[in-house]
């Protein structure tokens, strides 16, 4: 059976975009799709052990805010000490009040259901990062290796 | 509701958990074994559509009752 195949490139490393890349990935395996998610520059956060993502509606007009603040609330009080924090856990309650899966969870899942995990050594590199902040079960290679399955790909996702 | 060999209660949860725990499911189920689940999510309904269409698993029931939506899904 030709399984069809689906290629991610994971590129910001914010609560917010973190979650449509493991979505999407797992979603697609179950569908019997073969997966693979390429993490560079900020998407490398995504594969840190200690996952801490934030949001802020900072330089984000287009995140819905409760109570209808985002019509009034004056952007300038985004960037002030504390409110990304309080943004950021309010983000957090509300996902797990509807039932929404942890990331986590998502990741574990995405890794049970073999969608291969590529981080980008080069970006690795740049910034200093140290492997062993990442979870295990990541492959570290270059964007020419990514190509290889990203070439045959149904579907390539630039998130 | 026909007989069915295992039951998947995904209540309360969303997008894409049902589906995934679904997959979960039947990859230990033999074929022909009918999987029962029940969800909250109302995209469920047309992501077991989907779903049954891309893996090749029937999808032979699909109905809300109780406030609740109910698939059976047979293994391919």
């Amino acid at each position: 059976m030709d399984e069809k195949k689906l290629a991610i490139i994971a590129t910001k490393g914010s609560l917010d975009w973190a979650y449509p890349p493991f979505i999407l990935a797992s979603t697609a395996s179950a569908l019997g799709y073969e997966t693979e998610i390429f993490f560079t520059f900020y998407g490398l956060q995504l594969l840190k052990k200690d996952l801490d993502l934030k949001v802020t509606p900072l330089g984000n007009p287009g995140m819905p805010m409760p109570m209808g603040m985002e019509k009034w609330f004056p952007t300038l009080l985004t960037a002030l000490p504390g409110m990304e924090g309080m943004m950021t856990s309010m983000m957090k309650k509300k996902m797990a009040s509807k039932g929404v899966a942890s990331l986590e969870e998502l990741r574990e899942l995405c890794q049970e259901a073999e969608v291969r995990l590529i981080a980008c050594q080069m970006t690795v590199d740049l910034f200093d990062m140290d492997s062993s902040a990442f979870i295990d079960g990541v492959e570290y290679a270059g964007a020419a290796r990514f190509f290889e399955f990203a070439g045959e790909s149904d579907i390539c996702l630039y998130i | 509701m026909a007989d069915f060999d295992e039951e998947l209660d995904a209540s309360g949860l969303n997008c894409p958990l049902p589906i995934l725990r679904a997959k979960k499911a039947l990859a230990g189920m033999d074929t022909g074994k009918v999987l029962h689940i029940i969800a909250t999510d109302p995209g469920s309904v047309k992501d077991f559509e989907a779903f049954a269409r891309q893996t090749g698993n029937e999808l032979m029931e699909s109905k809300e009752e109780g406030g609740k939506f109910q698939f059976l899904i047979k293994k391919a």
